[in-house]
């Protein structure tokens, strides 16, 4: 009865979450006393994997697989568990693994808590701290059943290096014509961008910087940080940046290591989506902007000023500290 | 082509957040309810659909009496009927088991849920209703389009979209894009006065077993004030983000 993940890659290689997740899942298997299974999707290598715990890889390499399709994976994973006697199943919060997430557990008739954000706060009952109101408060939740599934929160935990000795074994499930009635026609990707899914980093701009001509300032800063460019409800509905950087409460969630809102006034819907970075600048001309009090560091002024200097200042510092 | 649009009654998003009960319960106190805003997208897709394919849009919530207000709503805005069943919905496993079970009686071809509600923000209703009835599904959808039985969706992944062909019945989970702000249908005084005479039907719910459960709620720790760093002294800035906050 191990722990089983679904370690996540795109073309082939690990997405950081897989080793979050690993590390995650790790210690949850030490208080119940049981090993790390990852179930693995087309990866070739997975050795890397070791390097965070997991005991044991269910290999699966499928043609059929190739492009994500949320019943065929959900599919996969449930085979995973099945076999592996797994009562409990943590998944990440991609958008992928929120889709296939209340698949997997209806198909386990498990109990699922999404968006957690810690190990769990007790074993029996199981219970776990979870995001709610959008990140204005936490909420408690206790799973019952006997199979549990466990989404964690983007970034909520981090990465814990613990060696493991990893076993690895091919994995055929077996897929019938009902899991690919959702077919994938075509994807547009923006490649050579930061996505703010990805970023550890993103730069956010508001109406405080006058017009989409002035977006500069934010794209330069951004990628001296390798950061990923976001902005506030009121910039995408008047169509100065697309409707995909709009973060908040209706827009994207973020959650990263660090978040520069420039000229964000900070209405209480924007800071809801963005409350789960760990560290906040604001940069705002109003002292009185209510930005600063969720803040860890603000700069009061121009940022048509402010901006372009700090964006000189990192690069310096990238400069010696590279 | 009948539609069934499920709709949570959410606080408004400037709603402040506090629990009462022992925090064991939310406090309404002063609270303004809306539709979910991921649920506003789906409805108005939805009669978008009424008006130009003659679909039927049926909209329900799971909730007592007091949400009654936001499925009138609904129907002002121009749903042809809705349906309330009757309970408290006390987690997702069973907010999806009272839906699908109402999709079994109605038998609906498109259901279109948001993608997750404001308050709770499980984002597991839409996904469960299609496993329990293996209908398909998408999620994350920003665009759907209905030709006889077969459906073109566009979902939303990290850093792009993806097109989707599929069938119906199908259960999406909705977000902005199915509809930009600026197409969100708003109650006329025509649709206030018309929805009075709709038909709103409340059902009882069906028995099922609690899988989860809420036990407690708790607020942020309060934070600690902002350091103010002058304009004039941004190596000072770039001093604390990497050797205080450690985050360059």
């Amino acid at each position: 009865m191990s722990l089983l993940i679904y370690a996540e890659s795109a073309e082939g290689k690990f997405k950081k979450v897989a080793f979050e997740l690993a590390s995650y899942a790790k210690k949850v298997a030490e208080s119940l006393g049981t090993s790390v299974t990852a179930v693995t999707i087309n990866t070739a290598d997975v050795s890397e994997l070791s390097k965070y715990g997991v005991d044991k890889v269910l290999k699966v390499s499928n043609d059929k697989l190739s492009s994500f399709n949320a019943k065929a994976y959900a599919d996969v994973i449930k085979q995973a568990a099945q076999k592996e006697g797994a009562k409990v199943i943590v998944l990440s919060s991609t958008t992928d693994s929120i889709y296939l997430a209340p698949l997997v557990t209806v198909g386990l008739d498990a109990g699922y808590a999404s968006n957690v954000v810690g190990l769990p706060l007790s074993i029996s009952p199981f219970q776990v701290k979870r995001n709610a109101f959008s990140n204005k408060a936490f909420n408690i939740t206790e799973i019952s059943t006997d199979v549990k599934v466990v989404g964690l929160a983007k970034n909520s935990y981090g990465l814990v290096e613990s060696n493991s000795s990893l076993s690895t074994e091919d994995f055929s499930p077996s897929l019938n014509d009902a899991d690919f009635h959702v077919k994938v026609e075509s994807v547009e990707k923006v490649t050579g961008k930061v996505t703010i899914a990805d970023a550890e980093v993103v730069v956010s701009g508001g109406r405080g910087l006058k017009g989409p001509e002035n977006w500069a300032l934010v794209e330069d800063l951004a990628t001296v940080l390798g950061a990923a460019t976001a902005c506030s409800k009121p910039v995408s509905d008047l169509g100065w940046r697309p409707h995909s950087e709009h973060v908040g409460q209706t827009g994207k969630p973020v959650a990263t290591n660090l978040y520069i809102a420039i000229g964000i006034s900070g209405a209480i819907q924007h800071i809801a989506g963005i409350n789960s970075s760990k560290v906040k600048v604001v940069i705002n001309s109003d002292p009185e902007a209510p930005f600063f009090k969720v803040a860890d560091y603000g700069v009061v002024g121009d940022a048509f000023e402010i901006v372009p200097k700090l964006t000189q200042k990192l690069k310096e510092f990238k400069a010696q500290n590279s | 082509m009948k539609i069934l649009v499920c709709i949570s009654h959410v606080p408004d998003t400037t709603s402040k957040i506090n629990f009462t009960n022992g925090d064991s319960e939310f406090d309404t106190n002063g609270v303004q309810f809306v539709i979910n805003p991921n649920d506003e997208f789906g409805l108005t897709r939805a009669i978008w659909l009424q008006e130009q394919q003659g679909a039927n849009v049926t909209v329900v919530n799971v909730g007592g009496p007091d949400t009654e207000p936001t499925l009138r709503k609904a129907l002002a805005i121009g749903a042809n009927e809705a349906i309330r069943v009757n309970a408290n919905p006390t987690d997702g496993f069973f907010v999806a088991k009272q839906l699908a079970e109402v999709i079994k009686q109605g038998q609906y071809d498109l259901v279109i849920c948001g993608k997750e509600s404001l308050d709770y923000n499980g984002g597991m209703v839409p996904g469960m209703i299609a496993g329990l009835l293996s209908y398909n599904f998408v999620n994350s959808c920003i665009d759907v389009k209905v030709d006889g039985s077969s459906v073109k969706a566009i979902r939303e992944i990290d850093g792009g979209k993806e097109t989707i062909s599929a069938s119906l019945p199908l259960v999406i989970g909705g977000q902005k894009g199915l509809v930009e702000e600026k197409d969100l249908r708003i109650p006329n005084m025509r649709g206030i006065m018309t929805a009075r005479t709709k038909a709103l039907t409340v059902l009882e719910p069906i028995a099922t077993n609690v899988n989860t459960k809420a036990v407690k709620f708790e607020k942020p720790a309060p934070k600690s004030a902002v350091k103010l760093v002058s304009a004039d002294n941004l190596d000072e800035l770039v001093n604390l983000l990497h050797n205080e906050a450690k985050v360059i």
